[in-house]
């Protein structure tokens, strides 16, 4: 990316070429309209929210979650699971009892 | 029987278990309401109006109608899955699709016999505060039609308060139950994280997001909030402890004695140099209802929690990478709409395409951020330092409920805005959480019950208390309420008559 690393709490300008970049990263096929008001629009949400950079958090530990809680595990017992035929109906496209999905591998692979 | 759709959750059930009307009758005159209605204020994008008369009738049948909530009908937020009933949490992206299951909540509300009316609007997959980015319907408030009626959640606050269902299922990730109840005059509660299922409930930030109810009165809040909580074994998150009694609590609370109770006001939400965007129509009925609070006998103090400030930057740090992860799902593969798959594209540029046509711009911008802010080299500035923020704002709530039993605020900086005003403004769409984001961050519950109008809009005043302490919102609320003499939605009925 052609951003440099905030510092100081200053945020990166978000340009028209980053977002493509995020926007590839995220399989999202923006268009150019969207680009260059996303561009604007995203800088100034990030100009706002690098104000968390400013905080003094020290060796503060961050919390990733509300309530502290361990891994849960249920007992390893077959239960249950929705049927086949309902899941694959809701599906965009099934065949022969599976997902029917575009192309995977390219020519050469 | 008067008009049933005027009849709280509470009078239905003592009218049903009386005899004086039926769930056929009670379930008819909300959808002829709907069907009256609907048109204008957009508040449901699906009506299962057969569905429920033919489940009114069954209950009808059984003889349980008024026995809890049994007969009585509810709508929910299309962010909940109904097994068979489209559910598009606003999106294009789900567009047609009919879930093979339930969610834990749907599951329990049908259990308990309450009939469902149907799906309501909401923001695209939660994201937003006036229910502008649906991709299907523009939702209008009952108080003002050129208004938002909130957001996320505000296709199910202009269904109650507009009187088209008794009751109403939201969610709250950074405020979506308690904003909304706040500009359209109902009580909405976000209650603990964890202590509600999210199984079935389509993920925005799953570390934030949690299922609650609203009505127009405390004690309807409180009947359907013990209907859908408890622990659910198929939500990881979920907490394994018994229902807080907020029922009782409600009742207790609307005998109008909070005698020893301390309250909080915190400074950094509309107090003395922090009232920066809030509406001075706003602070005043918030002063009143905290006097309300004193006159009944609670001990009121000023508290200060420096880090709330930075509550906003942290949650719109944290939420957009959560659902920049949570929304990957969304790749026309398994469910909901494939967009290209012509045999010219490849899987890659088929799931781009499909979420460029089935996403709306606030979802791909939070996305982008989401994406950016998780990335390789941004991480550590962004994401891990709003975490640390996070713990920051959970010690500011441990070190003032060390003092006082519960916090009080405006519940939005401003009453309802008209439609359209902030659509092309993000952060001031954003401001308008200010004061709901600290309890969502730190999971504490809270609840926003109405103090009064402002230039003819309602106003809302919050209250929060420790991690499943959810009781003593409904407590100090219904104390609010009591002391304002009726639910404010009354005077919605009044205008009409």
């Amino acid at each position: 990316m052609s951003t440099t690393t905030p510092a100081s709490g200053a945020a990166p300008a978000l340009g028209r070429q980053d977002i493509a970049h995020l926007a590839r990263l995220a399989r999202l096929a923006v268009t150019d309209e969207e680009l260059d008001r996303f561009a604007g629009q995203l800088g100034a949400v990030l100009d706002a929210v690098a104000q968390v950079q400013r905080a003094d958090v020290g060796d503060v530990a961050p919390t990733t979650h509300a309530v502290p809680l361990t891994n849960v595990l249920r007992a390893d017992v077959a239960t249950p699971c929705l049927p086949r035929d309902a899941v694959l109906a809701a599906a965009p496209a099934a065949e022969d009892g599976r997902f029917r999905v575009p192309r995977i591998l390219g020519e050469e692979e | 029987m008067s008009d049933l759709t005027a009849l709280t959750a509470v009078e239905l059930q003592a009218a049903l278990a009386a005899g004086e009307t039926s769930s056929v009758e009670v379930t008819r005159a909300h959808l002829d309401r709907i069907a009256a209605e609907d048109g204008a204020l957009g508040a449901f994008l699906h009506v299962t109006a057969d569905a429920a008369l033919a489940r009114a009738a069954e209950v009808d049948a059984s003889g349980t109608a008024g026995t809890g909530l049994a007969g009585i009908p509810v709508a929910l937020k299309d962010v909940f899955v109904t097994e068979g009933v489209p559910t598009t949490s606003g999106s294009r992206i789900l567009e047609g699709w009919r879930p093979p299951y339930s969610a834990t909540v749907a599951s329990r509300l049908a259990d308990a016999g309450t009939v469902l009316l149907g799906k309501t609007n909401m923001d695209e997959f939660a994201m937003g505060s006036s229910t502008e980015n649906s991709a299907y319907a523009v939702t209008r408030n009952p108080w003002d039609h050129d208004r938002i009626p909130g957001g996320s959640s505000g296709g199910s606050s202009a269904a109650v308060a507009g009187r088209l269902a008794p009751l109403a299922l939201g969610t709250d990730t950074g405020g979506s139950i308690r904003q909304p109840a706040a500009v359209t005059g109902l009580v909405g509660h976000k209650p603990t994280y964890g202590s509600v299922s999210r199984y079935g409930l389509i993920a925005f930030s799953s570390s934030l997001d949690q299922a609650g109810p609203m009505a127009r009165t405390v004690l309807d809040a409180a009947l359907l909030h013990e209907a859908i909580g408890g622990h659910d074994p198929r939500d990881s998150t979920s907490i394994d402890a018994p229902v807080p009694t907020v029922v009782e609590a409600a009742r207790r609370g609307a005998g109008g004695d909070l005698s020893g109770l301390r309250v909080g006001v915190v400074r950094e939400l509309g107090g003395e140099g922090a009232r920066e965007g809030y509406e001075q129509g706003v602070l005043d009925r918030f002063a009143e209802g905290v006097a309300l609070l004193e006159a009944a006998g609670a001990q009121v103090r000023e508290v200060s929690c420096p880090s709330f400030g930075l509550a906003l930057p942290a949650y719109y740090l944290i939420a957009p990478s959560e659902a920049s992860s949570n929304l990957a799902r969304f790749e026309g593969m398994r469910f909901g709409i494939r967009v290209g798959d012509d045999g010219s594209h490849d899987v890659d540029e088929v799931m781009a395409l499909t979420r460029e046509q089935g996403f709306g711009p606030e979802v791909k911008r939070r996305i982008i951020l989401g994406t950016y802010a998780l990335s390789a080299g941004y991480y550590e500035a962004y994401y891990g330092q709003a975490q640390k923020v996070r713990t920051l704002i959970s010690r500011d709530f441990s070190a003032a409920y060390d003092d006082v039993d519960v916090l009080v605020s405006p519940t939005s900086p401003t009453v309802a805005w008209p439609i359209g005003a902030r659509v092309e403004d993000p952060l001031a769409m954003y401001a308008a959480d200010l004061c709901t984001l600290p309890a969502s961050l730190a999971g504490v519950p809270a609840i926003s019950v109405p103090c009064g109008l402002s230039d003819g809009l309602p106003v809302g005043l919050q209250v929060m208390a420790p991690a499943l302490a959810d009781d003593r919102c409904y407590r100090v609320a219904a104390a609010v309420e009591a002391a304002l003499g009726a639910p404010l939605t009354d005077r919605l009925l009044e205008r009409a008559a």
